[in-house]
């Protein structure tokens, strides 16, 4: 079985382009176009010197010694919280950015949620000069304001999505709004493994260099390529897609996707897709998606920002269903609890995003030569005020 | 065989047998109040419309801009869902004989199950289905059989943007009509049409389509609908609908007023 795209853009019973007449120019553009711009070696030469120069790449793999100690495993973290803005984000948007360029594209819209990739996003339209809007749930704006501020600081406009949960899923429409009555100059970044056919793929693509990297990394290290597990949190779910991505057809390599429980799952308070969902189609591909009966689209609960989403990528959602990946809920509490740990033991304090995939490492039944790759898609300082008001620590 | 084919199916009689300036007029479904979806049928079949719209709500309404939204929500508020409207139109043809066509988003249509939608949409002599976000590929594979067997035309958009090689594949596999977006945009009104738009139009006109074409988005008045219908046979209205309802006290007395001031008839 395949875990990647296949010809008609779907994995497995999942993805597609359920968009709008009015969408689909702009994303038939971008699907006739994009696996050859992104492989030619023109390309690859800019977007490669970016990622070193201008991300840091490649973020370090660090063996968390006093991490390991407590769960008894070797545990190593990869870096990602080091890169310029502080996520993941921004592999995506430095090669969205260099694909817009060569589509001939004036101007740049994005969605975000935690603000992260709101911020890599203003962060690389300063870098070459285009025009940036970016919609965020007005929630979201309140509970990430120094990321809405950074944004701003970068000539970025915020426009906040006040319908709906104004949380990510609206900031989503927003944005989607605002390209359907764009369509010819702008090119917009969707920032999670989301989206129509070939957005999933692409985002995809752009965040494999977190696996590709791992790889190398892990075999200086260890002498081998592959670990045992390698865990990531999923929102939309760009972070785990990287770090899956060169594991995906290696069954030896468990994949460990954790999921935002909120208050619990059965609380009706949550975030954890796989659980609460099924099969429908949001923002343009047919993927797992929390909903009523009726097929309306449920307001998700999360602490998290970044992961208050009902959906999940299409390549989660397949990962889920034929069993090559699974799927592990963190509640508020115990994310957090993991966050203060990994601040305390090793000194890192991480988005209260990545510290979900923290907190489950009591329940991988580890062995002592197990290898374990954390992905730590980002640092916590946006979330300094979220782990004041918790208190706990 | 062809014709009588045509002639079942109600939109298919409307371009045949009547003219042009047509009329469609776009609803939510559940609004402004749960029960007045047909009602509003009833009295814009009296007031002179040539086809009714009726929007299915949903949660994410991505196509639409911020008058239909709104109306969506309270739709939802009110309690409307697929379910509630097709059993309201149960006995539909016993009070309107005007082409009906439900319009929505694919998520609930596919969580009802596409089969028993359309099963129950040809029991209540509905005749037509736009579905924005189903793409034509999907469709062609998987529901025009469905569609057929249930006697139910699929509407397609299409746009400034769509090309023309992909105008002339729509028009190969739909009968019904075209249903041609005004401009690049969600729904909602502006101020007349660009020049722009008016070659975009004749553009659209000179191909010489099969299908009938209507034009909407961004038609609010007398003067954007007659000068929609020198290029088409119609036009679609929605938005400002949307609007005199949610602002009319009298129902009956608004909304003929509303279709005699579109159509200009004095």
């Amino acid at each position: 079985m395949s875990y990647l795209v296949d010809e008609k853009g779907y994995y497995g019973a999942f993805g597609g382009a359920y968009i709008p007449e009015m969408l689909y120019p702009n994303v038939e553009e971008l699907r006739q176009n994009y696996l050859s711009i992104m492989e030619s070696e023109e390309f690859q030469e800019e977007f490669r010197q970016l990622l070193r120069d201008y991300v840091g790449r490649p973020t370090p793999l660090f063996e968390a010694q006093r991490l390991s100690e407590k769960y008894g495993a070797r545990i190593f973290l990869k870096r990602e919280d080091l890169c310029h803005t502080g996520a993941h984000k921004v592999n995506n948007t430095v090669g969205q950015i260099l694909m817009a360029q060569r589509l001939g594209k004036k101007k740049i819209i994005a969605e975000t949620g935690a603000g992260q990739h709101g911020v890599a996003t203003a962060t690389v339209c300063a870098l070459m000069g285009m025009e940036c809007i970016v919609y965020m749930g007005e929630i979201d704006m309140e509970r990430q304001r120094p990321n809405v501020e950074r944004m701003k600081i970068l000539g970025a406009q915020v426009v906040p999505a006040t319908s709906g949960s104004k949380t990510l899923k609206d900031a989503t429409n927003e944005a989607m709004r605002h390209w359907i009555n764009n369509p010819s100059d702008t090119h917009y970044i969707i920032g999670s493994v989301v989206g129509p056919h070939p957005y999933p793929d692409m985002v995809a693509r752009f965040q494999a260099v977190i696996s590709e990297e791992i790889r190398w990394q892990l075999e200086k290290q260890t002498g081998s390529q592959a670990p045992d597990y390698v865990v990531a949190c999923v929102g939309g779910g760009s972070n785990a897609a990287g770090a899956y991505y060169h594991y995906l057809e290696d069954p030896e390599v468990k994949l460990i996707a954790v999921e935002a429980g909120g208050l619990g799952v059965d609380s009706g308070k949550s975030a954890a897709t796989t659980r609460l969902g099924r099969s429908g189609v949001l923002h343009g591909s047919k993927t797992l998606l929390m909903q009523t009966e009726d097929g309306q689209v449920t307001e998700p609960y999360s602490i998290s920002a970044g992961l208050d989403y009902p959906g999940i990528g299409p390549m989660h959602a397949h990962l889920f269903t034929s069993g090559r990946g699974e799927f592990l809920d963190v509640t508020d509490e115990d994310a957090m609890k993991a966050g203060i740990e990994l601040s305390r033991l090793e000194g890192i304090i991480p988005a209260i995003e990545s510290a979900h995939a923290f907190a489950v490492l009591d329940r991988l039944s580890l062995e002592r030569d197990d290898v374990v790759v954390i992905n730590l898609s980002g640092r916590g300082d946006k979330d300094l005020e979220t782990y004041i008001k918790w208190g706990k620590y | 065989m062809e014709t009588q084919e045509l002639d079942k199916n109600r939109i298919n009689r409307l371009f045949r047998e009547k003219g042009n300036d047509l009329l469609s007029v776009y609803y939510t479904a559940g609004f402004p109040g749960p029960e007045d979806t047909m009602e509003i049928a009833r009295l814009l079949e009296e007031a002179g419309a040539d086809i009714i719209e009726i929007g299915m709500p949903f949660s994410d309404p991505v196509a639409d801009g911020p008058t239909i939204q709104a109306s969506n929500n309270q739709a939802l508020k009110n309690g409307m869902s697929i379910a509630r409207l097709l059993s309201g139109l149960r006995n539909m043809r016993e009070q309107i004989s005007l082409p009906v066509i439900l319009m929505g988003y694919i998520n609930p249509v596919l969580q009802y199950g596409v089969e028993k939608f359309c099963s129950e949409c040809e029991q209540a002599g509905v005749d037509g289905l736009i579905l924005p976000d189903l793409p034509m590929a999907e469709y062609l594979q998987e529901y025009k059989q469905i569609f057929d067997n249930h006697g139910l035309k699929n509407v397609f958009l299409i746009t400034p943007q769509t090309s023309e090689e992909r105008i002339r594949q729509i028009d190969d596999n739909t009968d019904g009509f075209i249903y041609m977006v005004s401009s690049a945009a969600t729904t909602g009104a502006k101020k007349g049409f660009s020049d722009e738009q008016l070659e975009y139009f004749e553009r659209i006109r000179s191909m010489q389509l099969q299908n009938p074409l209507l034009i909407g988005f961004g038609i609010s008045d007398h003067s954007t609908y007659s000068k929609a219908n020198e290029y088409a046979r119609g036009a679609i209205i929605g938005s400002a609908f949307i609007r005199l309802l949610s602002e009319t006290e009298d129902k009956e007395r608004d909304i003929k007023k509303f279709i005699k001031e579109i159509k200009g008839r004095s």
